[in-house]
This record gives C-alpha cells, structure tokens and sequence, in this order.
C-alpha cells in the first residue's frame, strides 16, 4: 500500500512542479500578481509530495517488502535498522529519490525564506528550479522508478552491497547531494536574472547564502567520501582522481570561484556577467557529474551497470539545461550593465586572479576526465589520463593561487598597495619559511617537497587569520578592548579566516602523505612487523559471527615508539547474502596521523598477509575540509545572509567593514 | 570520494579490498622493490576500470607486477621497462598519458587556458582602467559640491 501512495505522490509532485514552472512566468508576464504568486505554494506543495514518497520508499524499506523489486534488490532481512534506511540511497532508483527530494527541499526553501525578494525574482527563479524538478521527477519516474512491483515476491532481498553497509553511506550521500543540488538555487537564480535582464547587488546579495550553504555542504561530502574510502576500501588512499570523483570535484571549484565573484559582485558590482555564467557553469557540472556517474559513458572503478536508456535521458536534460541557459546568457549578457570600476592592483583583482586559476584548475579536471572519451570517439586510439597527468597540471596550477591567497586577503578594495599587503603577508611568509627549514634540518634524507607544502600550508593558516588579527588587535588597548572589537567583526570576515586556513590545514595533511610508509608481511600468531614508527604484533584471529555476516577478525598489539597503545582489530568478513568479501581495516590514530592494518589472504601454513601504513599527520587533510566548511558555515549566519527570520530586531548594528 | 562511486557498485561484481601487493612479490632489493613500486603506480590495470596495477588485485595485476620486477631483476632501467610493458599493450596501460600528437592539446590546455585568461584580463584591465583614473570635469566637480552640500543641508 505504501508503495502505490509513494508511487502516486511522485507522479503528483510532477504534475505540481509543471505548475510550478509555468504559471508563475505567466503571472508576471501577464501582470497578474494571483498567478505570479502560485510559485512559492507549488514549490511547498512539491516538497511535501516527494517526501512523502521518500517516506514511503523508506517504510518498505524498514517492513523488508521484498515485493518492491527495489528493497529485494538492495536490502535482506537480517540487516540492521540503520542500514536497512541507508539502503534507500543505496542504489541507483533510490539515490535518485533522495535526488530529486533536495532538489524540491531546495524550491521549498525558496518559497518559505523570509528574505524579501523582488517578486520578478522570486517567481522566475522557482520557475527556473521547478524545471528542473520537472526534468528529474520525469527521469525517476520513467527510467528509475524505485516502486516497481515485483511477481511474485521473493522470500528475501539480495542484500545491500556489503561495500556499502557502513555508517558512511548514512552520511556521505545527503551531505554530497545537499551540495550538488544545492547549486540549482544558484542556477535557477541566474537564469532569472538573464530572463528580467536585470542583476545587481541584490541578487549577490540573495544567491551568496544559497552558494554558501551548497559549498560548504559539498566540501563536507567530498571530504566524508574521501575519508571513508580510506578507511574502507583498505589501500589506505584518500584521493585517486577517479572520474566519479573528479566528478564532484568540478562544480566544488566552480562553487568556490562563484562564491569569491559574489563577494565582488555585492560589495563593487563588478564581475556580474562573469558571475552569472558562472553560476550556470556550477550547476551545469553538477549535472555532468550524475550524467558521468549514472550512464557509465566512463570507466570508473565502480559506476553503475550501463543503462543506455537512462544515459540518454540524462543526456537529454543535460543538453536542454546547459545549452539553454548558455543560449540564454549569449542572448541577454550583453543586455547586462557592467559597474564597479577597480584598480589592476585590488581586492577585486585579487579575486579575479583567484576566479582565473580556479576556473583553470576546475577547466583541467574537467578535459583531463573527458579528453580520452573524446580521443577514442575521433581516433578511436585509447589512452589513460590518471593520477600522475593531474598530479603534473592541477597542482602547478594551484600552488600560485595558494601562494597569492594571504596577499590578496589583506589588499583593500578598488585600489590596493601591493606592497604593503606583501608586506603585512611577512610575518606568516616567514613563519612558512622557518618552518620549512627547521624540517630540512632535523628531517635528513626524506622527500623534498612535502617540507616545502608544510611551509606553504604553515603561511596560509597564519596568513589567514592575521588579517582579522590585525583588526583586532589594531590599536587596542586592553583585552576588554580587543574582545568587543573581535566581536564587532562580521561573521563573513572570520568565517573567510577559517575558510583559508582550512585549506592551509589541509595542505600541510596532504604535504605529509609523503613521510608515510609502509610494510608488507605474511604473520603468524605472534609475529611482529614493523612500519615507520609503528609496530604490530599478531595476537589471535578468531571467527565470529555478525548480524548479517561472519568474520575473521585478527587482533593485534600495537606499540608505537616504544609505548603501548590500545590493541587494534582488522577484519576479513564474508557478507553471507552475497556470499561477498569484505575487509575491515584496523586504524589506531596517535595524534593526527594513524596505523593504518589491513588484511590480506592466508597461506597454507597459517599466516596471514598483513600490510601496516604509518600515516602522520594524515587527519589533517579531512580537519582542513571541516575547518573549512566550518568557514562557510560561520559566514552563512552573518546578519547580512542570513536564511531564516530575523532573530534579534534589535542586535546592535555591526562596525561598518569594507572588508572581508 | 572513492565513496561515491561505492555507492553506485550495487549491480557490478566487484574484487574486495585487499592488498594488491602481496608478500611473496616484494622484493629482497629494497631499492629495486622502490623502483617497482613506483612503476607500478603508473601503470594501469587494464582489466579493472581505473586502478594501477599496484592497486589492484587482479590476477592480471599481480602478473604485471611480477614482470616489472622480473624485468628490473634482469637489470632493464625504469624506461626499459615501461616501454616493454607498452611495447605489449599500447599506451592505453600508461596512466601519465605519453606527450604526442594526440594528446598535446590534453597537456597544453590547461597552460594554455590560465595564460589566454590572463591576457584577456590584462587587455580588459587597460581599457577598465582608464576611465576610472579620469578627473572629474569642471562641470561634473560642481554638480558634485552641489549633491553634497544638499546632502549636509
């Protein structure tokens, strides 16, 4: 019965999202604000009918109706509640579902934020985002439609892919889509900015939030999935260039360039046209991305099984958003004034030299990906672009920016001293500098570049945060003094702080990688081996049983630098519904870096493969992530952008800030 | 974000996680194991999707990494042995694709996207540049005292 309400709600939300783009466009055009006005309760009423239906997929889940072919195919009896849920988005169909749900989620938040916006503004740009809820509640409905019956029902589901049963697919997913979809607020925004053919500070003003909020939960995505294939996958990698994450990566450089040409747009009205297609370029490779994961048009590692038909869909929609919103911008961009004259030494220009290497960076991703699609289709020759053509492109491109990032924080707007900004960097470029060499003096024979990327890291985090530490500190007298000044300072001022150390912090955890090491060795009980500062000792494998699985798990002391630590497990499990291999990696972390276990396969004699990392300071590439959307946060719940009702009327008025 | 694309394994098979590498391939040279793993991490797994063969466990894999270090083992350099193995299976194994005719708009591009960026703001910057450094006319100096002495008043 569930199903046929979620079914049935699904095709209503549909119907309700076709409302929802036509009749607002025709109010205004029309003049009749009753019409104009439909959006925002279509946009509501949308929201309410897909979740519904998520509602209802969920329920089958949790009763294990095994005559939806979706729970039998993705799910089985005996798996834990928790993971019976995660399921939903588990497989294609589902994903799908969760999808389009925050892509409505994102309309109806529209609707209800109280934020006054032009009602032009407010009508066009649900009816932008309700094509789109159009285009993906169709593609769900005809192609991935997660309420097929099946007859007769099986007695039990197939199981959730035991890759999948782990607390990360609870997490990643929404958080990675929140981001994703996140960005059609921003499309829908600047396609009806180019319909009204009128941008201003307003619109910055109004999108920032929304490409605030989309970024900052990207980030926390990409680096939650990069963070559970680490500690899942058993290689002990975190990052791999593969095409579905190169996938996500694009429109999180794209989101980044967009919002640091928002903040040019708001306070200088400068950049807009470059702004706008910019944020039609975001979301243009957010579909990319669900086209690139979902037809299997490239070989990843894993995509799902090539659907011909569903690929085609999406290419459809793919070539109908991207090619009519650029239509639309070749159309009515010159129709757009550009304001906001800067000196060639500014913020502004900052900016842009911040908006040019990221929209390279994000340029490189995106041709390293497709070029040996490309190159086969024309020649039919195959090639492999991997980790190292990115390792010898993208980071070139990206250690100027980084290196430009401190300087450019403190230049001021419309006309800057580059050599006073150089100047207030020399404090932190020195901090960078000594750091780096104290490494090459106490670290003899090890890699040469990683001490350089602590230094560069080190300079960004102090850089960061010297520019507010300058305005607080400032004249000051007293701690008093410098306390209410600290909170005078816009949120946007220390959420951009965290924001650039975040990327300092990671960069120092990426710059370690190279200080990692590793062993390989078959143990017997009571065998040791030993890896950087770590040391493993094979204590006992015992066979146990787990809910829908059984396991060998292999115990092992572990001492570190002479000192014991709390004994750590790796695990070799066989999921029984599948009849599927698992392993399980054993992780102690000291301090942020980790041992890193995994297990590989026995030999006749009784030992068991073993491979045991030392990864310092590791941790510090997903702190960088957290730090950084840590940032994006903080900046959201600035007065200026902030979503919801008004708090306080009477919060005592900021210190007027040029900066930020 | 190996994640992502965990999330979408459901309907393929997939080889479990395990070591890639295992004991009875290393090395007793701990420098030529270096070199091998280094060579292997750029070559690719040709029957998975996107793997190096150092990643990799299937049994093609591990025959390939075996052959790279049978090669270095007989005293081949690190070029002799890549060349080798794309002397048998074509460029398609290098994950660093070679620089040649085919693939020289794939390296350039992105140098060549940062410097046509940079030229085109630089010639954007002269012509923006210019009006804002212009003084205000007499004209425009007194409607401006004007506006401003309003504004006091």
């Amino acid at each position: 019965m569930f199903v046929e309400i979620g079914h049935f709600a699904l095709a209503l939300a549909l119907g309700v999202a076709v409302v929802q783009t036509i009749v607002p466009l025709w109010g205004v055009s029309r003049n009749d604000p009753a019409l104009a006005s439909v959006g925002p309760a279509a946009a509501i009423a949308c929201f309410l009918l897909v979740a519904l239906s998520f509602g209802c997929l969920m329920a089958s889940y949790v009763v294990s109706d095994f005559s939806v072919e979706n729970v039998a195919a993705n799910s089985h009896s005996t798996q834990p509640l928790i993971y019976k849920l995660t399921s939903v988005w588990g497989n294609h169909e589902g994903s799908m579902l969760l999808w389009v749900l925050i892509l409505v989620l994102f309309g109806a938040l529209v609707a209800l934020s109280r934020r006054s916006l032009p009602t032009r503004l407010r009508a066009g740009t649900l009816a932008a985002q309700g094509s789109v809820s159009v285009a993906f509640l169709a593609f769900t409905l005809l192609t991935s439609n997660p309420f097929r019956r099946l007859v007769p029902a099986p007695g039990e589901g197939q199981d959730l892919n035991p890759i999948l049963q782990d607390l990360g697919l609870a997490i990643h997913p929404p958080l990675l889509y929140v981001g994703y979809v996140g960005f059609s607020i921003t499309y829908a925004f600047a396609v009806a900015a180019l319909i009204e053919g009128k941008i201003d500070a307003v619109w910055a003003r109004a999108v920032r939030p929304w490409t605030l909020l989309a970024w900052t939960f990207l980030t926390l995505g990409i680096a939650m999935g990069s963070y559970w294939a680490y500690y899942e996958l058993g290689w002990g990698g975190w990052w791999f260039w593969d095409p579905v994450e190169n996938a996500s990566l694009m429109p999180w450089l794209a989101g980044t360039a967009l919002i640091h040409s928002t903040v040019v747009m708001e306070k200088r009205d400068a950049l807009k046209v470059w702004t706008i297609l910019l944020a039609i370029l975001t979301f243009s490779l957010s579909l990319l991305g669900t086209f690139i994961v979902r037809s299997g048009v490239l070989t990843s590692v894993h995509s799902f099984a090539s659907d011909p038909q569903r690929g085609l869909f999406i290419l459809g929609i793919l070539i109908a958003f991207i090619g009519g919103s650029l239509a639309l911008f070749a159309w009515r961009a010159p129709l757009l004034k550009q304001g906001g004259l800067f000196a060639p030494v500014s913020r502004e220009s900052a900016l842009v030299v911040n908006n040019l290497f990221l929209a390279t960076a994000c340029a490189t991703v995106f041709i390293g990906t497709l070029y040996p699609l490309v190159l086969e289709m024309v020649t039919g020759d195959k090639i492999s672009v991997g980790p190292p053509f990115f390792n010898a492109t993208f980071v070139p491109l990206l250690v100027p920016l980084l290196l430009l990032l401190p300087i450019g924080q403190t230049l001021a707007w419309k006309r800057g001293d580059l050599l006073g900004a150089a100047q207030r960097c020399q404090v932190a470029f020195g901090l960078g500098v000594i750091t780096t060499l104290a490494i090459f003096a106490f670290v003899r024979g090890g890699p040469v570049l990683a001490p350089l990327g602590i230094g560069l890291g080190v300079f960004l985090v102090v850089g960061a945060f010297w520019e507010v530490g300058e305005r607080v500190v400032g004249r000051a007298s007293g701690a008093a003094a410098m306390l209410s000044r600290a909170k005078g300072l816009p949120r946007s001022a220390w959420g951009t702080a965290l924001g650039h150390a975040g990327v300092g912090i990671s960069v120092i955890g990426i710059a370690a990688v190279a200080w990692g090491t590793e062993s390989i060795g078959m143990l017997k009980v009571g065998e040791s081996l030993t890896s950087g500062r770590y040391t493993v000792t094979l204590e006992a494998v015992t066979p146990r049983t787990g809910p829908n699985y059984r396991e060998d798990a292999a115990r092992f002391r572990i001492v570190a630098d002479g000192r014991e630590l709390q004994p750590v497990e790796a695990m070799k499990r066989i999921y029984t519904a599948r009849a599927m291999p698992t392993t399980e990696a054993g992780i102690r972390t000291v301090g942020l870096g980790q041992a890193y276990i995994s297990l590989g396969e026995p030999d006749d004699s009784g030992a068991i493969a073993v491979k045991l990392h030392d990864k310092p300071l590791i941790l510090l590439i997903w702190i960088g992530a957290l730090v950084m959307a840590a940032g994006g946060a903080l900046s959201l719940t600035d007065r200026r952008y902030r979503l919801a009702a008004p708090r306080r009327t009477s919060a005592p008025a900021a210190l007027p800030q040029a900066a930020e | 974000m190996r994640a992502l694309p965990l999330l979408l394994v459901a309907s393929l098979a997939v080889s479990a996680p395990v070591l890639a590498v295992q004991p009875n391939e290393v090395l007793k040279d701990q420098a030529l194991e270096q070199r091998a793993r280094q060579i292997s991490s750029g070559l690719r797994c040709l029957v998975c999707q996107n793997q190096s063969i150092d990643d990799s466990d299937a049994p093609l894999a591990r025959d390939l990494r075996i052959l790279v270090r049978e090669r270095l083992v007989a005293g081949d350099n690190d070029k002799a042995v890549i060349d080798f193995v794309v002397a048998r299976y074509g460029d398609f194994v290098l994950l660093r694709p070679p620089m040649n005719a085919r693939t020289i708009a794939l390296w350039a591009a992105p140098f060549l996207i940062v410097l046509f960026g940079a030229v085109f703001l630089w010639r954007r910057r002269n012509r923006a540049a210019a009006p804002a450094d212009a003084t205000l006319t007499a004209e425009e100096q007194r409607r401006l005292d004007d506006l401003l002495r309003d504004e006091r008043g």
